[in-house]
């Protein structure tokens, strides 16, 4: 079965047009909230120039740093597991879990988790996973994955939610009311907080320097479940190491106010030795995160710290949806992400941008995002991982690009054809027309133009 | 070779010449003024509340007039707040905690830029308190309000702590179509005295 590309997605999301408005207006003001926060702080240039310093540090030095931060880890009475990709990722957790005898665990948002599929994994397996942040908890109970990596579920209407609580939670049919929606999920939620022996969190940031690792929430999720549970799973990307802990001052700084305008997260929790008689795993990820590390034009990707600031400016996902992505991260930093795990899967995201440039001018850490998408076109065409149709209008392009006799006769058969026969171009087999307009046809070409009006200056 | 060697070979073979790391000196200068007043009006801004007291006893009794004390699970580990509240609790057994009512805990310092608050283990008797309580209270003194994370984070120092975290408000989600919700599973208020 052929999946569907991002267009193909967008042109599903697109067909509810107030929904499309509702969502790039919502998105569009906590972008507006961002500014408002960044705004605030004199030395938020500095502070956007020093992060992405700190990580390109740790990038070039990622090797060091992992070790020293196992041999604290390990000191701090850590136990710490080495994950090649998403399968092995996956049947470490499982093997925690079936040691212990555990067959259900409550988990804290992780993308890296939605990234490796680790739900459908342990369910195959057996094993019941309930998300504890609301947003997640709502897209798990409507078997949807998150559309977005900092605000899960920002695709849905109360309404919808308020339905999905009377058919799974008990709420009153026809309620939609935030404060009596959340009040539920409290309730319910405290009783798997309670019940659960395992806890599964992600992790923001892990400092190399003292062997502790820091989780960001709002809802106070994480920290919940892992302190009542007997065994801690905590997952990693391996580029979320920082050099030291006084970097977590930059780091903090950045996160919320990039993420959602707010000074920072209610909850900064530092993780760094296992609670008396409990125990604290860390499992290090790769998932080809060493293969990006290796090309030098893409490489910068990895200083991500997982905001979300470049969706919420983003025109492109505003008006698609993150489900369009079909990725475990959306929007403009998804896009350069994904095609390193799969060229051939993910070929259509680097497209699926205007090259605006609005996500690198709000990404706090500074990667040069919308020039990585227009890289990634130039090697997904080279590599022939696009279709037929864009390569063969690539090259036809270049060809007549190249070779002023073609270009003038490419630029007068088009002037003509708009001119005498608009219908050969406005039409459904043209994409550019589909949702555009063809451009007004001039008299004559810039070089018919100058060719006249020199001679009469001349004159 | 295990994954780990492997991974640990692909990154030295893959990782960028070495750069230097930047320094943070310049975010420490000009931060100084009127911290109580900027963490008050931050910490408002975010769903907490800042209460200027003279005294613990002020405390006391302003926590009477708003809870009913009696008739609730009130913990905290200090001995000026003994006469209402205890710090009898069992650290093996953290679920038993789950029908605390008001937690009245102090911390290390507070931040005015974002209004957090800094406790670490030594202070808060068992990890969960601040998250399991239904509302929370925080002490801390009013010299120890410090203007940004930098400073944060040099006065944390090289502290060798099995657990610490900032709390900056009550537990907030806004997942529902962006309306604000405060309590979402940690605590649903917080109140910061500054002594």
């Amino acid at each position: 079965m052929k999946t569907l590309d991002h267009a193909e997605r967008a042109d599903i999301f697109n067909e509810d047009e107030k929904r499309v408005d509702w969502h790039d207006e919502t998105l569009w003001w906590i972008r507006q909230k961002r500014d408002k926060s960044a705004h605030q702080i004199p030395e938020w240039e500095d502070l956007r120039e020093t992060a992405s310093a700190i990580k390109s540090n740790t990038l070039s030095n990622l090797h060091d740093y992992l070790l020293e931060f196992e041999k604290n880890a390990l000191q701090n009475g850590v136990i710490i597991h080495w994950a090649a990709d998403a399968k092995e990722h996956n049947e470490i957790v499982y093997r925690l879990l079936k040691e212990k005898g555990i067959d259900k665990m409550v988990k804290s948002k992780s993308m890296l988790t939605e990234e490796c599929h680790l739900n459908e994994y342990l369910e195959h397996q057996g094993i019941e996973v309930i998300d504890s942040d609301l947003g997640e908890r709502i897209v798990q109970l409507a078997k949807e994955p998150p559309s977005h990596i900092v605000l899960p579920c920002i695709h849905k209407k109360k309404e919808e939610i308020g339905e999905l609580f009377h058919e799974h939670l008990g709420t009153p049919k026809g309620n939609a009311d935030p404060q009596l929606l959340t009040e539920a999920a409290r309730v319910h939620l405290r009783d798997t907080f309670l019940t659960r022996k395992a806890a599964l969190t992600g992790v923001n940031f892990a400092v190399a320097e003292t062997g502790e690792i820091v989780i960001c929430t709002n809802e106070g999720n994480a920290d919940m479940g892992a302190h009542l549970a007997d065994i801690h799973i905590a997952c990693m990307g391996i580029e979320k190491i920082i050099p030291k802990r006084e970097h977590l001052s930059v780091f903090l700084r950045l996160l919320a106010r990039s993420a959602t305008g707010q000074p920072i997260t209610t909850y900064s929790s530092h993780f760094a030795k296992p609670r008396d008689g409990k125990e604290l795993h860390i499992i290090l990820v790769d998932n080809g995160r060493t293969r990006q590390l290796g090309r030098e034009e893409f490489r910068n990707s990895l200083k991500c710290i997982r905001c979300g600031a470049c969706m919420n400016t983003c025109p492109v996902y505003r008006r698609s949806g993150g489900h369009s992505y079909h990725n475990a991260i959306a929007g403009p930093i998804g896009a350069i992400l994904a095609p390193n795990l799969d060229m051939k899967q993910y070929a259509d995201l680097p497209f699926a941008s205007t090259l605006c440039g609005s996500c690198s001018n709000v990404c706090p850490v500074k990667i040069d995002i919308h020039d990585q998408l227009y890289k990634w076109r130039q090697v997904l065409v080279k590599e022939g991982y696009t279709t037929t149709a864009k390569q063969v209008a690539m090259k036809t392009m270049a060809t007549t690009l190249s070779s002023p006799a073609l270009y003038k006769l490419a630029g007068k058969a088009a002037r003509t054809t708009l001119k005498y026969a608009p219908f050969m171009v406005n039409n459904k087999f043209n994409a550019w027309y589909l949702q555009r307009d063809m451009p007004k046809v001039p008299q004559s070409s810039f070089g018919e133009w100058y060719k006249i009006n020199r001679k009469k200056n001349e004159q | 070779m295990n994954s780990r060697d492997q991974i640990l070979a692909a990154v030295k073979a893959n990782q960028p010449e070495l750069t230097p790391l930047p320094q943070l000196d310049s975010f420490f200068k000009g931060q100084e003024t009127a911290l109580i007043e900027k963490f008050t009006q931050v910490l408002n801004g975010i769903g907490g509340k800042v209460i200027v007291v003279a005294n613990t006893n002020e405390i006391i009794s302003l926590l009477k007039e708003n809870y009913s004390l009696d008739q609730i699970r009130v913990i905290s580990p200090l001995a000026s707040m003994q006469e209402i509240a205890n710090n009898n609790i069992d650290n093996h057994n953290p679920h038993a905690l789950e029908n605390v009512e008001l937690a009245i805990l102090p911390a290390h310092f507070a931040v005015a830029e974002n209004g957090a608050c800094w406790l670490d283990e030594s202070i808060l008797l068992d990890r969960v308190l601040p998250f399991i309580t239904q509302h929370l209270i925080l002490i801390v003194n009013k010299v120890n309000v410090l203007p940004t994370m930098h400073h944060a984070y040099e006065k944390i120092g090289n502290e060798q702590y099995g657990y610490g975290a900032f709390i900056a408000g009550p537990s907030k989600t806004a997942d529902i179509e962006q309306s604000l919700v405060l309590g979402a599973h940690g605590a649903r208020s917080l109140w910061v005295f500054l002594v």
